[in-house]
């Protein structure tokens, strides 16, 4: 199925061992744990920059609504580590021992029953995945085989965001209201708040990240990403062809929910706590801008976008709190208006070629580097 | 639910109700007017609408105060020079911001929304900085205060009144300029088919920056009529932009009488829901309506039938 003969073409290859570099090397070595734990913050929303080149980049459906799945991901690792937490030991203040505080102060007085699987940590990882994969499927199956799309599309994930946000912060005592979950302690008896747990996850959570990618690049590369790329292109002819779009666009959408809950999780699991603000419609357009400014068509471009942008907003929003919405604001007309591709088109157009110069300029033959290099190795990088 | 009130007793509560509904209607209306001539006619998102509309509700707040301290004797009649600053205010950004930015886009609608919604995270600290953080409520002259008496149980707010009176005119006075002007017939020849309205002489450009300004400046006398209900913050806008995207979609875009009862339903639904639960459960149960009516029916309420 595998069109290209090499799983990454060289200039990608570079970005990759990059990228690997910084986040395992580079990065743990140079930040103290706080930082280190701030990164692991940032590199969550990576996940759903991921899952966004896929669907938007190639799919060219733009969702407005993955804070939806992020916190449907990030609520179910939180439950699973809630519950660990209010153990009867842990609770015996409260009046009813061994349910999470929130639901001993809203006056419920046994656990609900969609918490009750949240007891096992298998159940729960399936769920991180399975619940908004599944609520994906609805949502594109309703969408998708009625042919909307476009625009529309956009809108509804909103209201669906709109609503869930709405429903937790309503449902106080489900859900824990506008605090969220907060006071999360340990993960199977082993503590999560510590320095050298905050190291550990960081080292998982990176390790889940390359995976992620390895996966997108897969779906990328197979006969898969094609059709998609083309149906972002010409979708009738697409579907003249014998092609149920749909369904593809279904794929894509559910594989990019999938993507944001485990970001969600991991984000449950690093910052230790998880509120209905990383749910709604402001956050879920965030998530949508850091893969724009990385660029919409690189997987990589959306994990360093991730990182620059929420570098940016820290460094900003601690120094000059009133600057940041401008330079957000700015940001976000910047590259819809000049740099469509984000900062990995910037560097396809602009850097790479002077760097591929310089390359062909050392070796002695350039006619014949010139064959081994660019051309061989097919489309430059998106 | 219904156990604990009598019959008469429901039917001031649905009248009541009933009522404020209608203010929201009017909001939504007006919101949606706007917004439904940049999106429906043009294809536009446009996500900065909301800080159009409290730009027209700053204004109103400005001349309210200037009133106040210059012209005192003129007060009761601050409201009708508030509306036409505030058309004028957001219809001239509107213009501005269709120059230098919508034009760019008209191609990739996607990406509009991500522009537009850029310029309002720009616009909302811009009032933030100008007018403060804190909502600002203007002090309503003395006739639109208190409320009239219609039966026992009923009564109704004098400032609800104006406001629907005023949708009601603003509405017709679009509906005039859409669909009876000259002007309106060549937006809609642009939005029908741009290449050959370019070629029967109509200037394409102009009537993009006429018509999104018009949007906007509708959006500014909305925001004038929401300081009479409510206060104003900078981030009231985005409070209502998601409602009223909702509204137009749901109403059939490019389709007035569609805004118009597609604001009717949702503003009624929810507010009679209100009163026999919680409001955010309203809210929701609304919101998860409207969503599964347009898995439905995609298209919207009232879809004009057009040749793709």
């Amino acid at each position: 199925m595998i069109i290209n003969s090499r799983f990454f073409n060289r200039s990608e290859l570079i970005g990759f061992v990059a990228l690997a570099a910084l986040l395992f090397v580079i990065l743990p070595l140079s930040l103290d744990v706080f930082r280190l734990n701030l990164v692991a913050k940032y590199l969550t929303y990576a996940f759903v920059g991921i899952g966004l080149v896929l669907c938007w980049g190639y799919g060219g459906i733009l969702s407005l609504g993955q804070g939806v799945f992020f916190g449907l991901g990030g609520y179910c690792m939180a439950m699973f580590l809630k519950l660990e937490a209010s153990s009867v030991e842990n609770t015996k203040i409260q009046s009813t021992p061994g349910i999470p505080d929130f639901m001993d102060w809203n006056q419920i007085t046994s656990l609900p029953l969609f918490w009750q699987p949240f007891h096992s940590l298998t159940l729960t990882i399936l769920a991180i995945i399975l619940v908004p994969g599944l609520f994906a499927l609805i949502i594109g199956t309703a969408m998708f085989k009625r042919r909307v799309g476009g625009t529309y599309f956009a809108i509804i994930t909103q209201a669906v965001a709109a609503i869930l946000t709405i429903l937790i912060v309503g449902q106080q005592g489900y859900t824990g209201g506008i605090n969220g979950m907060t006071d999360l302690r340990t993960l199977k008896g082993w503590d999560i708040r510590p320095d050298h747990a905050k190291v550990m996850l960081y080292f998982f959570e990176v390790f889940l990240l390359f995976g992620c990618i390895l996966l997108a690049q897969f779906i990328r590369l197979t006969k898969l990403g094609r059709i998609l790329v083309a149906m972002r292109e010409q979708e009738d002819r697409v579907r003249f062809s014998g092609y149920s779009v749909a369904n593809f666009k279904i794929f894509a959408f559910c594989m990019a929910a999938i993507f944001a809950a485990i970001g969600g999780a991991m984000f449950a699991l690093n910052v230790g706590f998880m509120s209905p603000s990383f749910v709604g419609i402001v956050p879920s357009i965030e998530m949508v801008i850091y893969t724009a400014v990385g660029g919409r068509m690189s997987i990589f471009g959306a994990v360093w976008g991730s990182l620059l942008v929420n570098v940016a907003k820290t460094g900003l929003s601690e120094s000059f709190p009133q600057l940041w919405l401008f330079g957000l604001g700015g940001l976000f007309i910047a590259v819809v208006l000049a740099f469509p591709n984000g900062l990995s088109g910037i560097w396809a157009d602009y850097v790479q070629p002077r760097i591929d110069r310089l390359l062909t300029w050392r070796k002695p033959k350039p006619a014949k580097a010139w064959t081994d290099g660019s051309v061989a190795d097919g489309a430059p990088a998106e | 639910m219904f156990g604990d009130y009598s019959i008469g007793d429901l039917g001031s509560i649905f009248v009541m109700q009933g009522f404020a509904g209608l203010i929201l209607f009017s909001v939504y209306v007006l919101m949606a007017l706007g917004l439904a001539i940049i999106f429906g006619q043009m294809g536009v998102i446009n996500m900065a609408h909301g800080e159009f509309m409290i730009l027209g509700a700053y204004v109103t707040w400005l001349t309210s105060s200037a009133f106040q301290h210059y012209l005192p004797a003129l007060f009761p009649g601050y409201f009708f020079l508030a509306m036409v600053l505030a058309f004028i205010a957001s219809g001239a950004l509107g213009m501005l911001v269709e120059w230098g930015l919508i034009r760019h886009l008209y191609k990739r609608p996607l990406d509009t929304l991500l522009a537009t919604w850029g310029l309002s995270l720009i616009l909302q600290q811009t009032y933030r900085s100008v007018f403060g953080a804190r909502e600002v409520g203007v002090e309503l002259p003395q006739w639109m205060l208190g409320s009239k008496q219609i039966t026992d149980t009923i009564e109704v707010p004098i400032n609800g009144i104006f406001v629907m009176c005023l949708t009601v005119m603003i509405t017709v006075a679009v509906a005039w300029i859409m669909y009876k002007s000259r002007w309106g017939r060549q937006v809609r020849a642009v939005v029908q088919n741009r290449i050959m309205a370019g070629a029967v002489g109509i200037n394409t450009e102009k009537v993009d920056r006429y018509t999104f300004g018009l949007g906007c400046g509708i959006a500014g006398v909305a925001g004038s009529a929401f300081t009479m209900i409510g206060s104003t913050g900078p981030t009231s806008g985005q409070l209502y932009i998601v409602d009223t995207f909702l509204v137009v979609v749901f109403g059939g875009a490019a389709s007035l009488i569609g805004t118009i009862a597609s604001a009717f339903s949702i503003s009624q639904t929810q507010s009679t829901l209100e009163f026999f639960m919680s409001g955010s459960m309203a809210k929701v149960l609304t919101l998860l309506a409207i969503v599964g009516i347009l898995m439905l029916r995609p298209q919207g309420l009232f879809a004009l039938k057009v040749r793709k």
